[in-house]
C-alpha cells in the first residue's frame, strides 16, 4: 500500500503537471485553444449535433445490385497477391541463385520478413530456429532453408478451427456475429459480404447498424442489406450502440432470423471510454434471445506493428474469437497476423482478396505462405 | 509493450561507463538497438537502413562526457535526426490569385479522405476562407452522404452528383467558380496503389481539376507498405503533402518517417481525434520522440488534458510548486486520474519510470485504502499532516479501517514527496513561456534525469 501511494502521487503531480504546462503552451500558440472538457467515464461519444436532420436518399450510382445471386469463384491468393508478392519474390531468388547460406542470405530473408510486416521478433525468432538448423547442418542448401522457413511459417498459423460458427439452436435464438476494429479497416463492407454471402448460403440475415457514430454508416449499411436481401435495424446517429443491437436481435428472435450481423463504430483502441462502449455492447448483445458466436476483429492488410496493441486490447473488451484481415490484394503483405495468431491465439478466419463479395474468403495459411513465397 | 529506446540503451552504456569513447563495435550495438526501434515504429525497412547509416557517422567517435548520459547523448543524436527528417521544409498554403485554390484528396480505403476532407474544410473557414467540398467518391456506398452530412456539422456546402467522378469533379470546380467559394476540396474514393485503372482515373481528376494541392491521406498506423503506397501516389499525382490519420492512436507512427522521406514532401497535417477541430498542423519533434517510444508521453498529457479538469489541476501545480500541495490535492487530482484509464497501463506508459514502477502490479482497488485514509482525516489534518497525534492517528485508522502503521507510512511518504516536488517543481515549470517542452526529447532527459534520482531517495521497500 505506501508503496502505492507514492507511485499515486507520482503519477498525479507529474500528470497535473504536465496538462498545465502543455496546456499553457498550446493556450499560448494557438489564439483558440482547446478547452481541456472533462469526460465522463465511459461516456458515448456524441456527433457534433446535425443541423438539418433530413437525410435525403443519395442514390448511389456505381453500386452493382446484384439481386440474383453470383456464383462464386473461389479466387486464389496467389493471383491476389501477386502484386504483393513482386517484391518478395526478387529477395527469395536472390536468396535461391547464391550457391550456399551466406550472411547476405540471412540479410536477405530478415529484409523480406520484416518487408511483410512480419515484425522485429517474429522475424528473429524464425530466424534464428533456422540459423540452428544450419549450424547443426541439418539445413545445408537455400531451397532447403527456404522451404523450412516457410514450412515454420505455416507451422505458426496452426489454430485448429478457422470455420465460422453458426450454431443451431432454437427458431427465436439468432446468432450474432458481432465486427470490431479501428477505423477505416473495413468493418462495414465485410459485414455487407459475409451478409451476402451468408444469403447465397440460404440463410436468414439481419443486419444490425451499430456504427452510430460515424456520419452515414447506417446509409453504407442499409445499401449493402438491400443488395444482399438482408434485414437491417438502425438507430438515430448519435443514439446507444448496445441498445440498437439489442433491438437487431430481439427484432431478429421475433421474425426468426438465423444470423444477425451486428456492426460497431471504428474506434482507437487506446480511448479508454470508446472500449468500455464496445465492453458494454458485447456484455448486452448477449442478454438477450441471442447467442454471440462470433466477436470477429477486422485488422487491415497495411497495419504494421501496431495491429498486435489493437488485437490485444479488443481481444481483452470483447472476447474476440477471430480476425478479418482486409485488404490483402494491395502491395502490404498482412505480416502482422503470424505475432496476433501465436502471440494472442487468435486465428485469422477470413481474407479479403478483393472487392466484389465473393472476394472474401476463408484464410488459409498454406496458401497464403505459398503465395508470398512462390514465383 | 516495446522498451523505449532509453530502456533498451540503459543496458548497452552500463557497459560502456567509465569508457572516454564509443569504439565501432559500441557503436555497432547501439545502432543495431536503434534500428530495431525504428523497425518496431514501422519505419520502413529500407529507410531505416539509410537512417541508421547517417546516426552512425555522428555517433562514431562521440566523446562520452561524465557529465552527461551517454544514452542520452545518443538519443540526442537520433531524435534531432529524425526531427531533421520530419520537419525540414514545411508546407505553406498560398492561395490561388485566381480562386478557387483547388486541393485533391488521395489515399487507399479507409485511411480517412472523407473525414479529413471535412476537417480540412473546417481548418480552411478557420483561415477566413469559404470552401466548397466535393464528393466525387462513389464507389463506397454512402461516402458522398457521409461527406453531406459532415458538411452540414461544419456548415460547409457539399456538391456531388451521380455519373462518373471525373464529371463530377470538373463540375465541383465549376460550381465553386459558380458560388464564388475560394477553396475546393475535392474527395475521392481510396483506391489501391497497384490498382491501374483506379489509379488511372484519380489521375483524370487531377487533370480535369488541376489541384494546387494534392494531400495523401495516410493512416499513422500503416505498416511498411506505406512507402510503396506512397511512392505510387507520388508518381501518379505528384504529391504535395500528406496528410497523418489517426495519430490519435497509439501506433508509433514510423510510416510519417518513411514517408516523407521517400517522397520528401513535408506532412501538413496530422488528424488527432474524432471531433473535426481534431486537425492540426504536424509537429515534427513530437513525430520524432514519438516514433523513439518515447511519445506515450505526449498521448498521456492528452489524455490528461481532456480528464483532468483544468482549473484544479492548475491551481495544484501552483501550489506544487510553492511547496503548499495538500493531501486534499492529491486527493483530488486521484479522482481525476482515475477517469484516464487503469492506473497500471498508466504507468507502463510513463517514460523515465524506474523499473520497479513500470512493472508494479497495481490494482485500482489497491487505492482504496489511500483514500479512505484521507478521507478520515479532518480538512485540518489534510492541510497540516504535521499535526496528527497518536490519538489522531487512533482516530484515522479507525475510521478508515487500517493500522497506525499504515497511516505512519503514508504521512512520511508524503511530506517525503512534497519535498521530491519541491525540488521537481521549478525544475519542470522553470522554463514556463519558453518554447521547450519539458517532455521534448531535451526536456524527457532532464525528467527522467531527476526521476530515479528522486524515487531513489524514496523509502520504496519500505512496508
Amino acid at each position: 500500500m505506501p508503496s502505492i501511494f507514492l507511485v499515486l502521487i507520482a503519477v498525479v503531480v507529474i500528470f497535473g503537471v504536465a496538462a498545465v504546462v502543455v496546456g499553457r503552451q498550446r493556450a499560448k500558440a494557438v489564439a483558440a485553444a482547446p478547452v481541456a472538457t472533462p469526460i465522463a467515464p465511459a461516456a458515448t461519444r456524441s456527433p457534433e449535433p446535425i443541423a438539418a436532420a433530413e437525410v435525403e436518399a443519395e442514390p448511389d450510382t456505381d453500386v452493382e445490385v446484384d439481386g440474383e445471386p453470383e456464383s462464386f469463384e473461389r479466387p486464389r491468393f496467389r493471383d491476389r497477391m501477386a502484386k504483393s508478392r513482386a517484391a518478395l519474390v526478387g529477395v527469395f531468388s536472390g536468396v535461391r541463385g547464391r550457391a550456399g547460406i551466406t550472411n547476405e542470405t540471412w540479410d536477405d530473408l530478415e529484409e523480406a520478413l520484416l518487408r511483410a510486416d512480419v515484425g522485429v521478433r517474429v522475424t528473429d525468432e524464425l530466424l534464428n530456429g533456422l540459423r540452428a538448423r544450419v549450424k547443426a547442418k541439418e539445413l545445408t542448401d537455400p531451397d532447403a532453408l527456404l522451404d523450412a522457413l516457410q514450412a515454420d511459417m505455416i507451422g505458426r498459423l496452426s489454430a485448429s478451427d478457422r470455420a465460422l460458427r453458426l450454431e443451431p439452436g432454437e427458431a427465436d435464438s439468432p446468432n450474432v456475429w458481432l465486427f470490431v476494429g479501428v477505423n477505416g479497416v473495413g468493418k462495414t463492407t465485410t459485414i455487407g459480404k459475409v451478409g451476402a454471402q451468408q444469403r447465397q448460403l440460404g440463410r436468414t440475415v439481419l443486419m444490425a447498424a451499430g456504427d452510430t457514430f460515424r456520419a452515414a454508416a447506417a446509409e453504407q449499411l442499409a445499401t449493402w442489406a438491400q443488395r444482399s436481401g438482408s434485414e437491417l435495424v438502425r438507430g438515430n446517429e448519435g443514439s446507444d450502440p448496445s441498445a440498437v443491437i439489442f433491438d437487431g436481435i430481439e427484432s431478429a428472435s421475433a421474425r426468426k432470423i438465423e444470423l444477425v450481423l451486428a456492426d460497431t463504430a471504428g474506434r482507437l483502441h487506446n480511448k479508454t471510454n470508446l472500449m468500455e462502449e464496445l465492453r458494454k455492447v458485447r456484455r448486452v448483445a448477449g442478454k438477450g434471445r441471442g447467442r454471440v458466436t462470433e466477436v470477429l476483429l477486422v485488422i487491415d492488410a497495411t497495419t504494421g506493428q501496431n495491429g498486435l496493441a489493437q488485437a490485444r486490447q479488443f481481444a481483452e473488451a470483447t472476447e474476440v474469437t477471430g480476425v478479418v484481415l482486409t485488404k490483402l490484394d494491395g502491395s502490404a503483405k498482412g505480416g502482422i497476423v503470424f505475432a496476433i495468431e501465436t502471440e494472442l491465439g487468435l486465428p485469422v478466419k477470413l481474407v479479403g482478396l478483393g472487392e466484389t463479395i465473393g472476394d472474401l474468403v476463408d484464410f488459409d495459411p498454406t496458401e497464403f505462405i505459398e503465395a508470398l513465397f512462390s514465383e | 509493450m516495446f522498451d523505449t529506446l532509453s530502456d533498451r540503451f540503459d543496458g548497452i552504456f552500463k557497459k560502456l561507463r567509465g569508457k572516454g569513447r564509443l569504439t565501432d563495435s559500441d557503436v555497432d550495438e547501439v545502432l543495431r538497438e536503434i534500428r530495431t526501434a525504428l523497425l518496431e515504429a514501422d519505419v520502413n525497412v529500407a529507410v531505416a537502413r539509410t537512417v541508421v547509416e547517417r546516426i552512425r557517422e555522428q555517433a562514431v567517435g562521440l566523446k562520452l562526457s561524465q557529465a552527461l548520459d551517454p544514452s542520452q547523448q545518443v538519443i540526442k543524436i537520433v531524435s534531432n535526426e529524425l526531427t531533421n527528417i520530419l520537419g525540414g521544409q514545411t508546407l505553406k498554403i498560398t492561395y490561388a490569385g485566381r480562386p478557387p485554390t483547388v486541393v485533391l484528396m488521395a489515399g487507399l480505403q479507409g485511411s480517412g479522405k472523407t473525414t479529413n476532407s471535412a476537417k480540412l474544410a473546417k481548418w480552411f473557414k478557420s483561415q477566413g476562407r469559404q470552401p466548397l467540398l466535393v464528393g466525387a467518391d462513389l464507389q463506397r456506398p454512402a461516402a458522398v452522404e457521409q461527406l453531406r452530412v459532415l458538411g452540414r456539422q461544419i456548415d460547409v456546402p457539399v456538391f456531388s452528383e451521380a455519373g462518373d467522378p471525373v464529371t463530377v469533379a470538373a463540375r465541383g470546380l465549376a460550381e465553386a467558380r459558380r458560388l464564388g467559394r475560394d477553396v475546393l476540396i475535392v474527395d475521392t474514393a481510396g483506391r489501391l496503389a497497384i490498382d491501374s485503372d483506379m489509379m488511372a482515373q484519380v489521375r483524370q481528376i487531377s487533370e480535369a481539376i488541376e489541384p494546387h494541392y494534392t494531400f495523401l491521406v495516410i493512416d499513422a498506423m500503416t505498416g511498411q507498405d506505406a512507402v510503396g503506397v506512397a511512392e505510387a501516389f507520388h508518381e501518379t499525382l505528384a504529391i504535395d503533402g500528406v496528410i497523418l490519420s489517426k495519430l490519435d492512436g497509439d501506433a508509433r507512427g514510423g510510416a510519417a518517417l518513411s514517408v516523407k522521406e521517400v517522397i520528401g514532401r513535408p506532412i501538413a497535417f496530422a488528424s488527432t481525434g474524432e471531433k473535426l477541430d481534431a486537425f492540426e498542423q504536424f509537429h515534427p519533434d513530437r513525430m520524432a520522440s514519438r516514433i523513439l517510444g518515447m511519445g506515450d508521453v505526449l498521448t498521456l498529457i492528452e489524455q490528461a488534458e481532456k480528464a483532468f479538469e483544468k482549473d484544479s489541476a492548475t491551481e495544484a501545480a501552483q501550489r506544487l510548486m510553492d511547496g503548499e500541495f495538500t493531501l486534499d490535492d492529491f486527493l483530488d487530482q486521484m479522482q481525476q486520474l482515475k477517469k484516464m484509464g487503469p492506473l497500471s497501463g498508466l504507468l507502463g506508459m510513463m517514460p523515465g519510470m524506474p523499473k520497479e514502477l513500470k512493472n508494479a502490479k497495481i490494482d485500482d482497488d489497491d487505492l482504496k485504502p489511500v483514500e479512505a485514509i484521507i478521507r478520515s482525516m479532518t480538512p485540518a489534518e489534510r492541510r497540516k499532516p504535521e499535526i496528527i497525534n497518536g490519538s489522531r492517528r487512533n482516530r484515522i485508522a479507525v475510521g478508515s479501517g487500517t493500522s497506525v502503521g499504515e497511516i505512519n507510512r503514508l504521512v512520511k511518504q508524503f511530506s517525503e514527496m512534497q519535498k521530491m516536488m519541491k525540488r521537481m517543481g521549478p525544475m519542470t515549470m522553470g522554463k514556463k513561456g519558453k518554447k521547450k517542452m519539458p517532455m521534448m526529447p531535451g526536456g524527457l532527459g532532464a525528467l527522467k534525469g531527476q526521476m530515479p534520482g528522486a524515487f531513489g531517495d524514496m523509502p520504496f521497500n519500505q512496508r
